[in-house]
């Protein structure tokens, strides 16, 4: 049978290579179920992998997207591997999102139609604050009642899509919209407009603040002491308190990075590729970051090849679905198949797998 | 005791290996029915795994048992008691949230109604001297009880021989002596105890015969009473030992004191400090004793800024400093080195370099406007490495993959190397091999020579006899008076440390 033994030393060489060989896993059990479906297995991941990037019918198209939806996955989930590093888990980051949208676009629509040019970089101010305050909460709530602030983010998420829906519909619908749900569009309107900086490219500033926050935050782990402090405190907790780290001082900390960050991603959202707050406008990018983050290994350079990769998937399902047929079901199972392998051979790090025969473990 | 020839057990070439070291090597030894058999050895001899493998914890990879004349190869503990051995553990596995009857019950295959095990309970307490109140949570019992609770778990069960890991590292030496006379009543009346343990004196005060391991291996056979407590230790260790030495030298002034201080445990079941107060001078090395859970952790939480209480109760050199956390401490120059040196003094998963960085970021100077000097923490790494003579293949390496003595000597080297002013440790040999024990005591009298005020929280009473001028006890969360060290004599040292928790009175009506 397989005995599984601990390494006495973490390998670096596995700890880089598992996610390269669980995304080969992803490819063939993907391809399986595609081939059980009735579909060319080959063709079905060469649609999902290469054909966005490489296809002359479809990349002039699809490109720019990798950008536009890589962008704001990396944004959220960089901050939020802070969090899950030091053992502080926001799972509310969808609401931060859109509290970050929200809170932005009021600030903006506010001066509407004033073509001031400090009004940008206010909205990109309460962008960051909206999310900052939507993570206090439970930040606070942990920090002062020991609540569960998994729990309470993730509920925070439902009355941010709440408040989302009356602001889409009442306070901030736009007057001149004959009635319909939906704000002013913001990318419409030139004081407030976030857009493609690079034609052709899909880079708009919220890709900018992403790369940004990539590198920050590899400074932040590698050089600074903050970033000791929040890898020791999820490491051994005891330990960093006896390194005389404050718990409550790095939840605040945590929570509040992460929840900035994502108000950040919601704020260039709703000013460029969203367009508007609208009922619908969110995505789901603030629980699939929490997929990206871990799938990065909660390292920065890995958040944003697994962001890239992760927004490859989703335009290279919606290829899929309208060019092969396959049901958007099967694209969810696809991408929930990589965050399963990557779990599964995580423990490759850590320890060495053996064949041993007729010896009791 | 022993009858002639007779036999309870005999172990023949039991082998055992585990992925990069030999636990047990063509091991082989007998019990007789009513001997008491010392297993000696310093930690990491292999002794554990032995009665692991007898006790069906373990399975040997090669090798036999004998029970009785019939062969015995346990498949797991339940086979084994229910062929009549027995096990105390070092390290109890008793639910704290309940009572003692039910913890009794929760170890038995099929336990009785709880009154009948109730009574059951007190009659074999009564027998055996061990008085127990069935109905007392565990939670508040002292070690020594929780010890008791364990033994009448296993006497319930009647057993032939009864397995005892390292029983009295937890028991003042009061409780040693009457644990001494339960243990002897049992072996008159014909049940073998395997004994466990690295203490000599005890060995040579209890066990009829002695088979003593080094790395895995049986190097002796003896009659302890036969042989001098250093000879039995030169033949565990395999060489000749230098005990510590240390030159008296004049006291300077008083670097910390500490005063009526008292402090809640962060634990459930912990045990809150009442008034403590002490003083240590530079130059001086003041032992704290005291059996497992009387404070100790509590205390050291308190003394290395974990644990915060009012400014004036904790004074180094004088200014007050009850109400700040570990940096401060250490700034101010009080350097701690806590017990569990896994994921309390360092971080398993990180390297020799990050743990270098964890305490010793303030006084080195590592960080500076909140970046890391990753050279400049290399280089500490490296110098404690080299001058506390650590075996690891480099900086780079895992804490956990080092041995218990070399992670040891690293946590200690680096508080020691921060020159401080003052020196708290908990357990600082706990675990650690013979060697490794005596250069960490030889450290810490060298760290005191050169002028730091040393506190040693310690279970090991030989250790602190050994380096301490002066000794107190923790007996219940409150501190004795400390006295000089020269001169006490082991049952002052009981008394100091809590006496026998009113045992003496059980033997005295049931001799």
């Amino acid at each position: 049978m397989f005995i599984l033994e601990k390494r006495p030393t973490p390998s670096r060489f596995w700890m880089a290579a598992t996610p390269v060989l669980a995304v080969i896993l992803t490819m063939i059990a993907g391809g399986v179920m595609f081939a059980i479906l009735g579909k060319d297995p080959f063709e079905a991941v060469r649609t999902i992998f290469w054909d966005p990037l490489f296809d002359p019918q479809f990349s002039g198209y699809s490109r720019p997207q990798l950008l536009v939806k890589a962008g704001p996955l990396i944004l959220i989930a960089v901050g939020l591997s802070l969090g899950f590093r030091a053992g502080i888990w926001n799972i509310g980051a969808e609401g931060q999102y859109i509290m970050g949208a929200i809170f932005g676009a009021a600030a903006g629509l506010a001066f509407y139609p004033s073509e001031n040019r400090l009004i940008f970089p206010l909205m990109v101010a309460a962008g960051a604050f909206g999310g900052w305050v939507w993570a206090m909460i439970p930040a606070i709530l942990r920090t002062r009642f020991r609540t569960n602030e998994i729990l309470v983010s993730l509920l925070l998420v439902y009355v941010a899509q709440s408040l989302l829906a009356s602001m889409a519909l009442g306070a901030l619908r736009s007057p001149d919209g004959g009635g319909f749900p939906g704000s002013r569009n913001l990318s419409q309107w030139a004081t407030s407009a976030n857009p493609e900086l690079i034609a052709g490219t899909g880079m708009h500033w919220g890709v900018v603040a992403a790369f940004i926050a990539v590198i920050a935050s590899y400074i932040l782990l590698q050089r600074h002491i903050l970033g000791f402090q929040i890898r020791l405190a999820g490491e051994a907790p005891r330990a960093a308190r006896f390194a005389g780290v404050n718990p409550n001082r790095l939840v605040v900390l945590c929570m509040g990075v992460s929840g900035a960050l994502a108000g950040l991603a919601g704020l260039f959202e709703v000013t460029g590729p969203a367009g508007q707050i609208s009922i619908d406008f969110n995505s789901g990018y603030g629980f699939t970051a929490i997929i990206v983050a871990f799938l990065g290994r909660l390292n920065p350079i890995g958040i944003l090849l697994a962001g890239l990769l992760m927004a490859l998937t989703y335009i290279g399902g919606e290829l899929a679905q309208f060019m092969l047929g396959l049901p958007s079901a099967a694209i969810q199972a696809f991408q929930g198949m990589l965050l399963f392998f990557l779990l599964a051979v995580d423990m490759l790090g850590n320890y060495r797998i053996r064949l041993g025969f007729g010896r009791a473990a | 005791m022993t009858g002639t020839g007779e036999v309870l057990l005999r172990i023949e070439g039991l082998t055992k290996a585990y992925p990069g070291v030999v636990a047990n090597s063509d091991v082989s030894f007998a019990v007789a029915p009513g001997e008491v058999h010392a297993l000696l050895g310093e930690n990491g001899a292999g002794k554990s795994t032995l009665v692991k493998m007898i006790y069906g914890l373990v399975k040997p990879d090669s090798g036999t048992m004998t029970l009785r004349g019939a062969a015995y190869a346990p498949s797991k503990p339940g086979v084994a008691r229910q062929q009549g051995v027995a096990m105390v553990f070092q390290h109890f596995s008793l639910f704290e949230a309940l009572n003692v009857a039910e913890n009794v019950a929760l170890g038995m295959q099929n336990p009785p109604g709880m009154r009948a095990l109730a009574s059951r309970i007190r009659q074999v307490s009564q027998d055996y001297g061990l008085p127990l109140d069935p109905g007392r949570l565990v939670g508040d019992l002292s070690a020594g009880e929780r010890q008791r609770v364990e033994i009448i778990r296993c006497l319930l069960q009647d057993p032939k021989l009864l397995i005892m890991d390292e029983p009295t590292s937890v028991l003042t030496p009061q409780e040693v002596d009457i644990l001494f006379q339960t243990l002897r009543q049992l072996s008159a009346e014909g049940t073998a105890i395997l004994y466990i343990s690295h203490k000599l004196e005890e060995i040579r005060a209890l066990c009829d015969a002695a088979t003593i391991l080094r790395r895995g291996k049986v190097v002796a056979t003896c009659t302890p009473r036969g042989k001098t407590a250093r000879d039995l230790a030169e033949m565990m260790v395999g060489g000749t030992l230098t005990p510590p030495s240390r030159s008296a030298k004049a006291k300077g002034a008083v670097a910390l004191e500490v005063s009526g201080l008292s402090v809640p445990s962060p634990n459930l079941f912990g045990t809150a400090l009442k008034n403590i107060g002490f003083s240590v001078q530079k130059g001086e090395i003041l032992g704290i004793a005291g059996v497992a859970g009387n404070g100790q952790d509590e205390l050291f939480l308190a003394l290395s800024g974990e644990v915060r209480t009012a400014r004036d109760r904790i004074r180094i050199n004088g200014a007050g400093c009850g109400d700040t956390g570990p940096n401060e401490r250490r700034r101010a120059g009080l350097v701690a080195a806590p017990e569990e040196r896994l994921g309390h003094a360092a971080a398993p998963d990180m390297s020799l370099t990050e743990n270098a960085l964890l305490s010793g970021a303030v006084r080195k100077g590592l960080v500076s406007r909140g970046f890391i000097d990753w050279a400049a923490t290399r280089a500490f790494a490296g110098q404690i490495v080299d001058s506390f003579d650590v075996r690891t293949p480099g900086i780079r390496v895992a804490a956990r993959a080092l041995s218990g003595g070399n992670l040891q000597k690293f946590v200690v080297g680096r508080e020691l190397s921060q020159a401080p002013a003052i020196v708290v440790v908990n357990q600082p040999t706990w675990g650690v091999d013979a060697a490794a024990a005596a250069a960490i005591r030889q450290a810490l009298i060298d760290r005191a020579a050169a002028g730091a005020a040393v506190v040693v929280i310690s279970q090991d009473l030989d250790e602190l006899l050994e380096i301490t001028d002066r000794f107190a006890a923790l007996n219940g969360g409150r501190l004795t008076e400390p006295r000089p060290t020269q001169g006490l004599t082991v049952d002052e040292i009981g008394l100091m440390m809590g006496g026998a928790h009113g045992m003496e009175v059980a033997h005295h009506v049931h001799p």
